[in-house]
């Protein structure tokens, strides 16, 4: 296959994957925007081998190693629970950072097979593509596997810090161009691999400082990486099916991360600078007075749904924690049986990354149309008879409102203490991620529930 | 004079990234997550990258370190590949409107 006819295929392959993204505007077009990717994909992948034509014996290999990765691919694909999804993206996100990597530096052993040049006399805007490549690529890499660690578990989700972290971060950050342009003028392969170690190492320590709650933004941020690494190296290639992809990757993690930041109120800068928890446990400790609340069993909350004309739902991590999206939805339906309005209330940093509380209610059967975003429905507490708030916290604290003292000022929260009572479900009276003390807890007609939110769920059920 | 062919390649990426841009801005907010899976997906398209390089100048099972890293990085795009497709899709499943049915 000619290289224009080739170029060609995969600029469609790149339209293709336009019109994935496309797809995703409404639920309805959705399935058909997923499919356009995947036809996007074979074609770029059928173009790939028809345009390298010679079939050596090497092809067995590729198409071996093609079903190995597919096999594993589509296994976990199957059974990953919908709950462990920010997981999942962290540790995909590492494996597109890392073939980023092995593609670079493959590149850079054997620049023939790619056009490049020869060894030790690589085209520099080739170079200079292959090693912006690589770096993103290890950063992406390193990055996944902290933020992957600590969404598992297996790393505490603690913020990491250490003195003169920023000025180390930053001396690395201009290590790296320097060590480009020392790979590029002398085109001494070790410079090629400091700099491949320093790019893992930022990406290592740009993540440890970042909590757990900041996750959306960190999972983001590594998505937009990863499609900046795929660019680098569609350049090198000169593909630009990838460097379409690339573009678009990156461009939709930016997006994204500038959402989730919105959502909390904060700079990019400041949640990258990490260190949120650590600053706030100082202040959550002066002000430990004990105030009474109002603990409720299930039989109460039971009383007051039943009730009410309508409910409106707050979900939060501790809803994925518990697992209790299922037994909500049963809630629900009974509640609905005894003609109760029931609708849903999504914050957008609910959980751990973007659209986390949507992918749950949608798995457990919840239509995707009584389910509203924060200003779509933040107006209607106000009409609302209760709030149950399972597993959420800081995104419903008046204090972001009207205490310009809190951490979280100036933060969106869906204004849950309008309704005539609320119903909060926790495991205890501990404050959310931010440390900071939720003053909706001690309200009047606030009803605090103790327990798990999936035990509690299903006992609220039977009571209805 | 001529225009490097580097040019042609810089304004589409400069132009994919704006399309990204409005395109990704329509996506409702609720299909952010099968939205990360997809991107994540086609990111992957970084395996035609693997295949040359795996497939780079290989004579009869006599393989470069350059071939290796080439399998390797397919098998990890592969991974990728199917399992973000397939992720995105099972997601996309549960995506379902109230049935009228009252």
């Amino acid at each position: 296959m000619s290289a224009n006819l080739s170029a060609i295929f995969y600029l469609i392959s790149g339209v293709l994957f336009i019109l994935a993204l496309r797809g995703l505007s409404s639920p309805e077009t959705s399935r058909q925007g997923n499919f356009f990717g995947i036809l996007g994909m074979a074609i770029a992948i059928t173009v790939t081998f028809l345009s390298i034509g010679s079939f050596s014996s090497g092809l067995t290999y590729v198409l071996i190693f093609l079903l190995i990765g597919g096999l594993i691919g589509a296994f976990i694909a199957y059974k990953i629970p919908m709950t462990a999804m920010p997981e999942l993206v962290a540790g995909f996100h590492s494996l597109v950072g890392l073939s980023a990597v092995l593609v670079a530096i493959s590149a850079f052993l054997n620049p023939e097979a790619f056009n490049l040049g020869s060894s030790g006399d690589i085209k520099l805007s080739s170079l200079i593509e292959m090693s912006i490549g690589a770096a993103v690529g290890a950063i992406t890499f390193s990055g996944s596997i902290i933020a992957f660690l600590k969404l598992q578990g297996i790393m505490s989700g603690s913020p990491i810090t250490f003195r003169g972290q920023h000025l180390f971060n930053a001396l690395l950050l201009i290590s790296i161009f320097i060590l480009t342009y020392l790979l590029c003028s002398t085109q001494t392969p070790d410079y090629f691999w400091v700099l491949l170690a320093v790019s893992f190492l930022i990406g290592f320590l740009l993540i440890i400082p970042i909590g757990g709650a900041d996750m959306p933004v960190v999972i983001s941020m590594l998505n937009s990486y990863s499609g900046w690494a795929a660019a680098g190296i569609g350049f090198t290639l000169e593909n630009s099916a990838l460097i379409i992809t690339g573009a678009l990757v990156g461009s939709s993690g930016a997006i994204l991360s500038y959402i989730m930041c919105k959502g909390m109120n904060r700079s990019f800068f400041n949640v990258i600078l990490g260190g949120f928890g650590a600053i706030e446990q100082s202040s959550s400790s002066q002000n430990k007075e004990y105030r009474p609340v109002k603990n409720g069993n299930a039989e109460d909350a039971a009383f007051l749904m039943k009730n009410a004309s309508s409910v409106i739902i707050v979900p939060g991590y501790g809803m994925a924690v518990a697992q209790a999206q299922h037994a909500l939805r049963e809630m629900v339906d009974t509640l609905k049986k005894n003609d109760i309005k029931v609708t849903y209330a999504i914050h957008p940093v609910a959980g751990r990354m973007p659209g986390h509380m949507n992918v749950l209610l949608a798995e457990a059967n919840v239509p995707y149309d009584e389910v509203f975003e924060l200003e779509e429905i933040n107006n209607d507490f106000a009409n609302a008879d209760v709030a149950f708030v399972i597993g959420a916290n800081d995104v419903t604290n008046p204090a972001a409102k009207n205490d310009p003292q809190s951490p979280i000022y100036g933060m969106p929260v869906l204004d849950v203490e309008k309704c005539k009572s609320v119903l909060f479900l926790k495991r205890s009276l501990s404050p959310g991620y931010a440390g900071i003390d939720n003053d909706l807890f001690y309200k009047e007609n606030t009803l605090m529930l103790f327990a798990d939110a999936k035990k509690m769920t299903e006992d609220i059920t039977k009571n209805l | 004079m001529e225009i490097d062919p580097f040019i042609f390649r810089l304004s589409i990426f400069i132009l994919s990234i704006f399309i990204g841009y409005y395109v990704v801005w329509s996506v409702t907010p609720s299909l952010h997550t099968p939205l990360m899976s997809v991107t994540n997906a086609i990111s992957s398209v970084i395996i035609v990258g693997a295949i040359i390089a795996g497939l780079a100048g290989s004579s009869d099972d006599n393989f470069s370190i350059s071939n290796i890293l080439g399998f390797l990085a397919i098998t990890l795009a592969a991974v990728n590949i199917f399992g973000g497709f397939l992720v995105t899709q099972r997601m996309l499943q549960m995506y379902k409107k109230k049935q009228k049915d009252k």
